[in-house]
């Protein structure tokens, strides 16, 4: 039978409404005001419609962008959601071995990005570095500061080194509330290791694993300070993200109105990304 | 409000936004909406309808933009178009 919603509830959300709306809606909307002038000072500002729009999406700099920060989203998922998985797996569900893990795991989400990056450079530097040096001794010829890929996958390495955590600590809680009762029954019916994963354990952890690339995704599609301090955008633009161009347009050339426009579209994409993980949760939901 | 450059176009834009949200609050109130399966390829409720409605009105406008940035009208008529088909039958 259909039933029609009570929506009164919502009433309650009015002071969140409120907050949000001074800290989210109004600077939103004066990006968007922002996005479709010229602005020299701040008493001369020329209307010009969707220009800055059309600039930005046809601007090969920020096409180059674009294309990197999904290749830097993707090879990210791809990487530290089986690698999350594999590790709450691996480890035991419960005693004092289990809580020691958990804290070690903890630890990389504890440091600030700034730091993380501050300690990577130093890890991966050529000269000095454990990283760099260990590489360098076994022949590789690793330099991350003149190689794109090197840089690539040396932020690559960083990023999985901080998050992975993450989806493993979400992947454990998810898996700790499978029921023994489950696991016995599979033992009973003689199934595989992959069985029990794929038919056990992989359903009743869909909701936390649609939660972990959901947040690795957004976080990934966002990223700034690590690359900024590991890289700072090279070799080159080799690791110029989204956020990275967007900041020199902003800050440091003062493009007020094409980085309004570059924000408003990179916030759609984002709100895209968002609006397609949440619809595949409720939908699996109902 | 100087602070926060205003222009008539993206308050227009702002206001129809807002008057779009009460219409939809004051249906809500009037006839309560029913979840339901159209041709779009999942269970939508009316705000849920007008939500895709808006994001792909700002897609839509994006893609002429990026391609066809002299003929942007054609993108607000298609959007109209869209959104009347998602609101009615998506």
């Amino acid at each position: 039978m259909n039933k029609p919603y009570n929506n009164k509830a919502w009433l309650g959300v009015l002071p969140v409404l409120l907050i949000v709306a001074f800290s989210g809606v109004v600077p939103l909307m004066t990006v968007v005001n922002y996005s479709v002038q010229d602005i020299l000072d701040f008493n001369s500002r020329f209307f010009v419609g969707f220009q800055w729009y059309s600039e930005t999406l046809q601007d090969a700099r920020f096409i180059e962008a674009f294309l990197r920060q999904l290749g830097f989203s993707a090879s990210v998922l791809i990487i530290e959601i089986p690698l999350g998985l594999m590790l709450a797996r691996g480890m035991p569900r419960q005693g004092l071995s289990a809580s020691l893990l958990l804290v070690l795991l903890a630890i990389p989400l504890l440091i600030p990005w700034n730091v993380v990056g501050t300690i990577w450079q130093l890890y991966a530097r050529s000269d000095i570095g454990l990283l760099g040096v260990g590489l360098n001794a076994l022949g590789f010829g690793y330099n991350y500061t003149a190689d794109p890929i090197h840089a690539w996958l040396t932020l690559l390495a960083m990023d999985v080194w901080h998050w992975t955590s993450l989806v493993a600590l979400l992947a454990f809680a998810g898996l700790t509330s499978v029921p023994t009762a489950y696991y016995q029954a599979a033992e009973l019916d003689g199934a595989s290791k992959w069985q029990v994963f794929r038919y056990v354990e992989l359903p009743r952890l869909k909701g936390v694993l649609v939660i972990a690339v959901l947040l690795r995704l957004m976080d990934s599609f966002m990223i700034y300070t690590e690359p900024f301090v590991l890289t700072g955008g090279g070799p080159g633009n080799a690791t110029t993200f989204l956020s990275q161009h967007l900041a020199t347009m902003a800050v440091g050339q003062f493009d007020l109105g094409p980085a309004a426009a570059f924000s408003v579209i990179y916030f759609l994409f984002i709100l895209l990304f968002c609006w397609i993980f949440y619809s595949s949760v409720v939908r699996e939901n109902d | 409000m100087t602070w926060m450059a205003w222009t008539a176009p993206t308050a227009a834009f702002f206001i129809g936004i807002g008057l779009a949200l009460c219409a939809m609050t004051l249906f809500e109130l009037r006839w309560p909406t029913l979840k339901r399966r159209g041709f779009l390829p999942l269970a939508t409720t009316r705000g849920d309808r007008f939500f895709i409605s808006l994001l792909s009105a700002a897609f839509i406008h994006l893609l002429f933009l990026g391609f066809l940035p002299e003929a942007v009208a054609l993108a607000s008529g298609l959007s109209v178009v869209w959104a009347l088909l998602v609101l009615w039958r998506g």
